[in-house]
């Protein structure tokens, strides 16, 4: 179903250093158009760093840094955006007071008439704002309604849609579904899957949630210590592959071991046996 | 597109799209608690004040609104956008004085002093724009300081300069017809005078209304006050459009000084301080909220003008002028409760 052309995004043994702490060590990610990427990782595996030099937020210290097989330097998130890269924070995406269709134009209006005349095409902002939101699955009775008023799950799917709609290429998305209930993640991963396939968007899903991940993912990356753990695709890889790997992979079978050393009767690691 | 995405079925089924016109969606509004609390003040002193049932008191109250509603309207741009000016008060003398001593010191007509006070004025705005984005502190305080040292200086130069407390009069000056005509003329309706101040309030009211709703730049005033750093995240120039937030009520604080200046013809170098707190209170009653990303020029306005019928109502009531005071305080307080009460309820959609 996925488009396994040339990588739209494609990080060879990208580095990233502050002062003495390496924070990336080599990490190589490609990102293809109807592909939904899995990062996963423990805190301070390296994630967060990893999306702001995606997102252009800072740049990288060694390797290759990609988009459509041409290396660059972003300076800033403007510059990715440019390239078609955006990324959808899940704090800070949205205007909670401002209404849904304000939010969904907010610095990218849409204008008519000239010079000092020159005025908010409401209608139309109105128009493709409700388009957008009934694609996927939302509907709204009032347009001028707060979008505070919106379940979270349906705020960030504003907010991907609104990324897609402005002609992101490629998604980056950060924890979506950290902060919601089993419902609301449920509405979310199934619209980066419908992003993905039906509009052939490059989706980077970052996530501590492997379940979430499988769910939607076509190829896994896990990192550790800022390096890649895990790079597999997802015929290669179970669940429970996954969860072993984001549990702490081999590390965590030479803990296992020694904690049954000193509790003999092993009862209470027994459940941690996945793998 | 699969029908995966097209069914609905995780949401509740919403009624159909809006109906043109409902009391919901009024009491929803920014301004409906000042435009409530305006009707019962009228009629509290329609009832104890008789007078104020005469047309003619109903202009006085009016050019008393203005008097407040046309920094009112700056200060709560400002207030959507987030922050405070606590300088607005103090800055409206500044540009009287400005103005008025600019021309009497060095000669010349008038016009000049009147161009010099407004990029005063404008300069104190940015200013206080600049300090704010490039320390980071709070509004409250950067402005509380320039107001500080605007009222300090409003004195110390008053006193250098013409060895009093108040400027000398202007009226002979060349360009003071013009000016008088274009700032504080009176226009007469058969019988009825009219202050022009009430329709440049009126104008700016309705030229805010339509930059907050109908602009880009509203929608980013809106949107800075209300959060920042996803305006940022976006695209917003953030501090850009604060910088200029602080230049309007810069230029309003001009405006009103010129008409202060050309209707008295002398400045009192004092004048102005705790005002700025009756520009603010306005915009609160209108609907403004402290936190910014909230309110209209409208309910400034209507803000403004339930201080006015205050200030007149207790005159033509024959109580102690000291009342109004009282009357800011109640009505701050009773607006401020139930516009709470109002958004409380709208961000719950309902």
């Amino acid at each position: 179903m996925s488009d396994q052309s040339a990588p739209i995004i494609q990080l060879s043994n990208v580095c990233k250093s502050y002062g003495n702490i390496d924070v990336l060590r080599g990490v190589s990610l490609s990102v293809r158009r109807g592909e939904v990427t899995c990062v996963l990782g423990d805190n301070g595996a390296g994630k967060s760093t990893l999306i702001s030099i995606i997102a252009g937020l800072v740049r990288h210290d060694k390797g290759i840094y990609a988009v459509d097989g041409e290396a660059v330097e972003f300076g800033s998130p403007r510059d990715a955006l440019n390239r078609g890269i955006s990324a959808v924070y899940q704090t800070l995406a949205l205007v909670p007071l401002l209404p849904i269709w304000r939010n969904f134009f907010l610095g990218s209006e849409i204008k008519k008439g000239f010079g000092p005349f020159q005025r908010l095409d409401v209608k139309t902002m109105k128009e493709q704002t409700q388009e957008n939101l009934l694609r996927m699955g939302i509907r709204v009775p009032d347009l001028d309604r707060p979008i505070g008023t919106l379940s979270g799950g349906q705020r960030q799917v504003v907010a991907i849609a609104r990324a897609i709609h402005f002609g992101a290429r490629v998604l980056i998305l950060d924890e979506p579904t950290a902060a919601l209930g089993v419902t609301q993640s449920g509405l979310v991963l199934k619209y980066i899957v419908a992003a993905a396939r039906e509009q052939g968007t490059g989706v980077i899903f970052i996530t501590h949630n492997p379940h979430h991940a499988y769910m939607v993912g076509d190829h896994f990356v896990v990192l550790a210590r800022g390096e890649v753990e895990t790079d597999a695709p997802r015929a290669d890889l179970s669940l429970e592959d996954l969860m072993f790997h984001m549990a702490g992979g081999a590390g965590l079978d030479a803990l296992k071991h020694e904690l049954q050393r000193k509790m003999p009767a092993g009862e209470a690691v027994a459940g941690s046996s996945a793998a | 597109m699969s029908t995966a995405m097209n069914k609905a079925e995780l949401l509740p089924a919403e009624p159909k799209l809006v109906q043109n016109f409902s009391w919901k969606k009024i009491l929803k509004r920014p301004e409906a608690g000042a435009l409530g609390g305006a009707i019962l003040v009228f009629a509290l002193f329609f009832v104890v004040a008789p007078p104020l049932r005469q047309v003619d008191a109903l202009t006085t109250v009016f050019y008393e609104s203005a008097t407040i509603g046309i920094p009112a309207v700056a200060v709560s741009m400002l207030m959507i956008g987030g922050e405070f000016d606590l300088s607005a008060g103090v800055a409206v003398t500044t540009s009287s004085l400005a103005a008025s001593m600019f021309t009497l010191t060095l000669g010349g007509n008038l016009w000049f002093g009147i161009l010099f006070a407004l990029f005063l004025s404008l300069g104190i705005g940015w200013l206080n724009g600049f300090l704010f984005v490039r320390t980071g502190l709070h509004s409250f305080l950067v402005t509380l300081s320039t107001f500080l040292m605007l009222q300090g200086l409003n004195l110390a130069l008053t006193k250098l300069i013409t060895g009093g407390v108040a400027t000398g009069d202007i009226s002979t000056l060349p360009g003071y017809a013009s000016a008088h005509a274009v700032f504080a003329s009176t226009l007469k309706f058969d019988g009825m005078s009219l202050s022009v101040a009430i329709l440049y309030w009126i104008f700016f009211v309705l030229l805010a209304t339509w930059v907050l709703l109908r602009t880009d730049l509203g929608n980013w005033i809106f949107a800075i006050g209300g959060q920042g750093d996803s305006a940022r995240a976006v695209g917003v120039p953030v501090r850009k459009v604060k910088i200029l937030l602080f230049m309007i009520v810069g230029f309003s604080a001009w405006f009103l000084g010129m008409h202060m200046l050309l209707m008295y013809d002398t400045v009192q170098s004092g004048g102005g301080v705790g005002n700025e707190l009756l520009y603010i209170a306005a915009s609160v009653v209108g609907g403004c909220l402290m936190t910014g990303g909230y309110g209209s020029a409208v309910g400034a306005a209507l803000g403004a003008l339930i201080f006015g019928m205050s200030t007149e109502g207790v005159i033509y009531a024959d109580w102690d002028p000291d009342w109004f005071l009282f009357f800011v305080g109640a009505t701050l307080l009773a607006a401020t409760v139930v516009n709470t009460w109002i958004r409380v309820r709208a961000s719950k959609g309902k």
